[in-house]
């Protein structure tokens, strides 16, 4: 009843192929972007900014970046933190190399090598499946890390190992560097996240996303229909390296400001990994809520006890998060192990049958 | 669906109630203290988050707070992780922060460029970047008593002091992070002029506990002196790494985060002989921390087991908080007000003077060196002393070793210039 397509009817096929069909959703839409674009900058402090919204938008991003490997396409990988290391470093590298290039030129360009890393990785995918592969993610994720402590020139032979933001502006406003405006940064940030997120669903719901669902579902039986596994697997790589690489070089620029190797550790790719999984598998929303969750989800409960007047230690409350963010993950998946984007459609269902719910 | 729309009401109610996140009292001083009771390193974080907050209790419950009104800390848990740092960092910093001490190398990195931008001072007491100490180039950064570099060049006359350092090789065992890199630069500077030979032997953060291959390249290499540039569960395991291979304890040095009860406890009377660099003194005999007993251990207001005062890194903590506690008071009588602000305190940390008769008056006679810093001199060339691991306990079997400042200097000047060649905005001062 909430829900109800009844009467919207399709004319065309413009209207067939819309991203979002039903009415209700565009409202939702509209009603989402209203909220990020309006609400959250008109109350949202420093800390929101900062420590919330920016970081849960970059680990959106990343999110995406692996759904469309791993959801998508079925290649699971472990090296996800890497990748974003990838991105972070060759930005650094870009921008100090070039600085009168602009930075969000950068952010794109740094994607690109990031692609070029994740194709080399993603090679071995065409002979070997599933656990075995992400055994070679893995050596990917260590190699690189490697790579950022050993090979100095990627940091300008800082003695002190980290790769640091500068200042850059954007028609004269400073959108990168530690005196850029919180609400400034999370702007762009949120531009590149809704760009990079409508591409990304375009492209799942298009030829090349079909091929690798195909690849995903049934391999051999997609090669006997035609589609070629080296492209359908690589560009799934390239495209999920690209997302990782401009989250990793967002997270630097836009939210860090400064990073050393271990941002970039075993640790973030497990992160991206339990967002993905508890998000939904093969879902564009699942990524935010899986992010939201991971991430967001953890820092408002350490403030809680604050806002309560609650006196409880810091190193208390950390524990505490910790065990109930870990109970939540297994009440979930065990609730509906295909994550949060599933519950959100089985809501959906409900929502348009009431009430009067059938099946 | 229930539970899923409970939590999703609390978090909404969250995200609208962090637009008036609790903000302090104006009569206040407010210290953040960003410590990490918990993650791969609380074994350090704990004693040194316990000794900070203690002395400050103990100003607060015997002389009132400083100046007059009461000093707030506020703890917020990092894990040592530079992330969750900035996250701790932003949530305290609209409270009227003074000064942060972020105990993580790589958390200081981060605030060093937001700390012109809020004008809040970071103190990283012994650790940070090395070239902070130059002033004029980091108006808010501080790293009193000294930096890495000048460690490096005491622990390294202590070596020629005992034995000579002319043609003897140094082995260099480091935990491979921006931490114990730092004093690279420093050894391949020095290397030539002293007549030394150096060898590095990194250790990842993930094989602190699986040193054996380093050890076995230590014994290929047999150099005459080790230093060690290590925290948490990598010292330990160095120390035990370097007895099976019968390394003589009394020729390894360890840095001063290398050098706690919490390291050498586990240990045990394999480590005996091992040395380590330190700033701030070993024990519980001092009045001032007679009177953190009294005050605030015995009324039961701190975290501390009453028999780990004392500790290294106890006193580590209480070290810091004296260095604020100063400076605090230096602000308040140069501004004339009382409860100061940020920009306030940073003249304050320049100002911050400690000499042998304060130490005296604040009931730490002979817990450190006298450190004066000034403008130009963020680190206040203070001294460390080594000390000995006698099995169960350290023992202090040096005088104060003063840094090589002369040699030092310059190579701070020069790393602090480079630091800002790429940064075109950065903000620096003039030194009158």
């Amino acid at each position: 009843m909430f829900y109800r397509e009844a009467g919207q009817f399709k004319t065309n096929y413009k209207d067939d192929q819309a991203m979002f069909p039903i009415l209700q959703d565009r409202i939702g839409m509209l009603f989402i972007l209203v909220i990020a674009f309006g609400i959250i900058p008109a109350f949202a402090n420093t800390l929101v900014f900062n420590s919330i919204m920016i970081p849960f938008l970059i680990w959106s991003l990343a999110a995406i970046g692996l759904n469309i490997l791993t959801g998508y396409c079925g290649q699971l990988s472990l090296g996800t933190g890497a990748f974003m290391g990838v991105g972070a470093y060759s930005c650094y590298k870009l921008t100090t190399i070039f600085p009168e290039v602009n930075i969000i030129v950068h952010f794109f360009l740094s994607g690109f090598f990031a692609a070029a890393i994740g194709v080399a990785f993603g090679l071995p995918s065409l002979r070997i499946k599933g656990l075995y592969l992400a055994i070679t993610t893995l050596a990917a994720q260590f190699f690189l890390e490697w790579c950022f402590i050993r090979i100095p020139w990627l940091y300008n032979y800082n003695d002190s190992g980290a790769i640091d933001s500068t200042t850059r502006s954007l028609f004269g406003v400073t959108i990168a560097g530690a005196s850029a405006e919180p609400m400034v940064r999370y702007y762009v940030v949120l531009c590149i996240v809704i760009f990079l997120a409508w591409i990304a669903s375009n492209v799942i719901r298009g030829r090349i996303g079909r091929s690798w669902m195909m690849i995903r579902d049934m391999d051999i039986a997609a090669e006997l229909m035609g589609i070629k596994p080296l492209h359908a697997k690589l560009s799934a790589f390239a495209m999920s390296s690209f997302y990782c690489g401009v989250a990793g070089s967002l997270m630097v620029f836009m939210w860090l400001g400064s990073a050393e190797v271990e941002s970039f550790d075993i640790n973030k790719s497990f992160l991206v990994l339990f967002m993905v999984i508890i998000g939904g598998l093969g879902s564009i929303k699942g990524c935010f809520m899986g992010a939201f969750f991971i991430f967001v989800l953890p820092i408002m409960m350490r403030a809680l006890p604050g806002y309560l007047g609650l006196d409880v230690g810091a190193a208390t409350m950390e524990h505490v998060t910790a065990m109930f963010i870990g109970a939540l993950i297994i009440f979930f998946l065990i609730v509906e192990p295909h994550g949060f984007a599933r519950l959100w459609g089985i809501g959906k269902e409900k929502l348009r049958n009431w009430p009067f719910p059938y099946g | 669906m229930k539970l899923k729309s409970l939590i999703f009401g609390v978090a909404a109610t969250a995200v609208a109630a962090s637009g008036t996140w609790v903000s302090a009292q104006a009569e206040e001083l407010y210290v953040p203290n960003l410590s990490y009771r918990t993650g791969p390193f609380a074994g350090g974080g704990i004693p040194i988050a316990n000794g900070f907050n203690d002395y400050f209790t103990m100003l607060n419950e015997r002389d009132g707070g400083i100046g007059g009104i009461k000093v707030k800390v506020e703890e917020c848990e990092t894990g040592y992780n530079a992330q969750k740092g900035v996250e701790c960092y932003e949530a305290t910093k609209g409270n009227g922060a003074l000064v942060y001490n972020p105990y993580s190398t790589g958390i200081t990195l981060q605030l060093i460029p937001k700390a012109p931008e809020d004008k809040i001072p970071v103190l990283s007491m012994g650790y940070g970047l090395s070239a902070a100490a130059i002033g004029e180039s980091f108006p808010y950064t501080f790293n009193y008593p000294t930096s890495y570099w000048s460690q490096m060049s005491s622990i390294l006359k202590y070596i020629d002091a005992n034995g000579g350092l002319k043609d003897k090789k140094i082995g260099f065992i480091y935990l491979d992070v921006g931490y114990g890199k730092e004093p690279i630069p420093l050894l391949e500077k020095l290397a030539p002029e002293l007549g030394f030979k150096w060898v590095g032997f990194p250790v990842g953060v993930k094989e602190m506990q699986n040193q054996s291959s380093q050890w076995l390249n230590v014994r290929k290499e047999k150099p005459d002196w080790m230093i060690m540039w290590g925290w948490g569960a990598m010292n330990a395991t160095a120390v035990k790494e370097a007895a099976k291979i019968r390394f003589p304890m009394d020729k390894f040095i360890g840095n001063w985060w290398a050098g706690a009860h919490a390291d050498l406890d586990p240990v045990g009377s394999t480590g005996k002989g091992y040395l380590a660099a330190n700033f701030s003194g070993v024990g519980a005999d001092f009045p001032a921390l007679q009177d953190i007993k009294k005050y605030v251990v015995d009324a039961g207001k701190s975290q501390v087991d009453p028999e780990k005062i004392g500790d290294v890194l106890y006193n580590r903590g209480l070290f810091n908080a004296v260095i604020i506690a100063e400076a605090i008071k230096a602000a308040q009588e140069k501004s004339g007000k009382k409860a100061i602000t940020g920009e306030d305190m940073r003249d304050g940390l320049e100002l911050f003077d400690l000499s042998d008769a304060r130490l005296k008056e604040l009931g730490l006679e002979g817990f450190t060196g006298a450190i004066k810093g000034s403008c130009k001199d963020h680190e206040g060339a203070g001294a460390v002393f080594i000390q000995q691991w006698t099995g169960d306990n350290w023992e202090r079997v040096s005088d104060l070793i003063p840094p090589m400042t002369d040699v030092v200097r310059p190579l701070l000047e020069e790393a602090a210039a480079k630091f800002k060649s790429d940064k075109p905005e950065w903000k620096t001062q003039t030194c009158g």
